[in-house]
């Protein structure tokens, strides 16, 4: 895809994934929002990863450890065609398998995830079996800020150092902001990134919802030897006038104008499942 | 009476699989020594995956093992793995339907004068409550071998709580075990006794002692928590008084499961033993378990007060 192709999936993603809070009364926008060009990229220009391969051993490992932000990890898979897209209607209804957080009852998720601080020992364990079968696949995985106060997070820093992962992408969605308010009120994270290099990690920040600043580093040649992680600078509610760095539309469901404006503003004439 | 430990069994087997089955990994939290495990460290480093004093981690690990398409074994202290970790084995081994086995060492009250922080006394309350989960506890070497066999083949994830201490092997080298199935090594009529793990030599000594002053039981190894055998359970229940015995607090675990199928469809005295609900008596296994009537005397003496007080004998 183009930039221009990956800017527009991604305002694409976003439409559909808060149609379907809309439709569910239900959801964690803000989140969904400032997550949408990782995943966008990630999904659609860096993985090899898609339907096709879904069940492969050789295939990429993606898992979405701030699992809140389901909705547009499942855009995307319905949009790839993991599943029949019109799925998506069914979002957090009753005996729907897509419900508020990823659930691997869905091909294209991995493991479930949901509670915090579980993606990236998972994911470590991945990229370590990786090595350990001579596979050639990559692992990445996605986090919150906020779940950076997690110890386990921290045991799998630890650890994927100790293993040399270089197989292993990290990413920090680090729009600011947790349910509460500011991450630097809740529980002060700064210097994130002299956390994870002190930890032995090769660490990396940019503007996490510039499509090409993030394709140009998933296309990098990387150090060898240490995990990668990746300190995305984000903005919460991205996308929507009415929700930027606002903390209270971290689970706000959008109006019916709300969700026109949301249109409008990402270009999108209507959603349709 | 030949005497072993169970951990050892345990790790003797899985190393001679893991020998031939590459996928086999074994997963430790600096806890190698004392799960037995250091040979196959030694032997098979490529199937092993040390994950220093992080529990929490090892079973994510191990999660992400599994979804790479091993078949890890998480081994540590029981006390550690049923608690500290607990949501890595909800979230990411039995939700998710990652095949991972939990083996949890010196459990119950195994590390004895080390204190409640060191016992595993609610696991089978915790484990059998996960969906997606089997639980074994395991009596002796033979059937350990026995049910290392039968994990290393199941898709299925586990939880499996062993000892510490060297215990009598009462199983033939060649018995047969069925998960689902528990293991009947007496029949009798006046009551039937119920153990699970370490629990079940003193109860075949306890009705050996019953049995010479005259009253009968029935002794089931009841091995597999889950999925229990309600069969069992339901044919123990037609002497008319069902005695458990496990080393677990009296909520929740094996007597608790006994009591649910009862309740419900065959209700009949109960007595339940195991470990109060207080803060554990400090001494050695033995010692702690003596303290709380967990011995072959302890299970004759409940047994006798049972048949006198629900069937006036
Ligand atoms: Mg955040």
């Amino acid at each position: 895809m183009t930039t221009q192709q990956l800017i527009d999936k991604a305002n694409e993603i976003r439409a559909c994934a808060l149609t379907m809070i809309f439709n569910a009364q239900t959801g964690h926008t803000g989140g969904a929002m400032s997550v949408s060009d990782i995943l966008t990229v990630l999904f659609y220009d860096a993985m090899n990863f898609g339907p096709e391969n879904a069940s492969s051993p050789d295939r990429d490992r993606f898992f979405l450890s701030k699992g809140h932000s389901c909705e547009p990890y499942y855009a995307i898979l319905g949009d790839r065609g993991f599943f029949p897209r019109s799925q998506l209607a069914t979002f957090s209804q009753a005996g729907s398998p897509i419900i508020g957080h990823p659930n691997n009852a869905v091909n294209g998720v991995e493991v479930c995830t949901g509670a915090l601080g579980h993606g990236l020992p998972v994911a470590v364990g991945a990229a370590i079996g990786a090595k350990r079968t001579g596979k050639a696949y990559k692992t990445f995985v996605v986090m919150g800020d906020g779940e950076q106060a997690e110890g386990s997070v921290w045991e799998a820093a630890m650890a994927a150092a100790n293993y040399k992962l270089d197989n292993l992408w990290a990413v920090v969605d680090r729009n600011g902001l947790q349910i509460s308010g500011p991450t630097e009120d809740v529980m002060a994270l700064d210097k994130l990134s002299e956390k994870y290099s002190s930890f032995g990690w090769d660490v990396t920040e940019l503007d996490g919802n510039d499509v090409s600043a993030l394709h140009e580093y998933f296309h990098s040649d990387r150090p060898k030897g240490k995990p990668h992680m990746l300190i995305a600078r984000t903005v919460k509610g991205k996308g929507l006038p009415f929700a930027e760095n606002r903390p209270e539309w971290h689970h706000k469901v959008p109006t019916v104008e709300q969700l026109r404006e949301a249109y409008t503003a990402l270009g999108i004439k209507e959603v349709r499942f | 009476m030949e005497m072993r430990h169970l951990r050892g069994a345990f790790t003797q087997e899985i190393e001679r699989l893991a020998t031939e089955d590459k996928t086999i990994f074994a997963l430790a939290t600096d806890s190698r020594g004392s799960v037995t495990l250091t040979d196959f460290a030694k032997h098979l480093p490529e199937q092993f995956v040390e994950c220093g004093i992080a529990e929490q981690d090892a079973v994510g690990i191990a999660a992400g093992l599994a979804n790479s398409g091993l078949r890890p074994f998480v081994c540590g202290p029981a006390c550690f793995y049923s608690m500290r970790s607990a949501e890595q084995v909800k979230v990411d081994v039995a939700y998710s339907h990652t095949n991972v086995k939990i083996i949890g060492v010196s459990g119950g009250v195994s590390y004895g004068a080390l204190g409640s922080t060191h016992h595993s006394t609610q696991d089978i309350a915790l484990m059998r409550a996960i969906p997606g989960l089997e639980v074994f506890i395991p009596s002796d070497a033979v059937q350990m071998t026995a049910l290392t066999d039968y994990l290393a083949k199941s898709d299925i994830a586990a939880y499996v709580r062993v000892g510490r201490g060297a215990v009598p092997v009462f199983y033939d080298v060649n018995a047969s075990f069925t998960p689902g199935k528990a293991v009947k090594l007496k029949t009798g009529c006046d009551g039937a006794i119920i153990a699970c793990g370490e629990m079940v030599y003193p109860a075949l000594k306890a009705a050996d002692k019953l049995n010479d002053k005259g009253y009968s039981f029935s002794v089931y190894d009841m091995f597999c928590i889950k999925p229990l055998d309600t069969i069992a359970i339901l044919e123990a229940a037609d002497t008319g008084f069902v005695l458990t015995a496990e080393e677990h607090s009296v909520y929740g675990g094996l007597g608790g499961a006994v009591s649910e199928v009862l309740s419900q469809v065959k209700p009949v005295p109960m007595t339940i033993m195991g470990l109060p609900d207080e803060k554990t008596f400090s001494g050695n296994s033995a010692e702690v378990l003596a303290h709380y009537g967990l011995t072959s005397e302890g299970i004759y003496e409940r047994a006798v007060e049972g048949l006198k007080k629900w069937k006036s004998i």
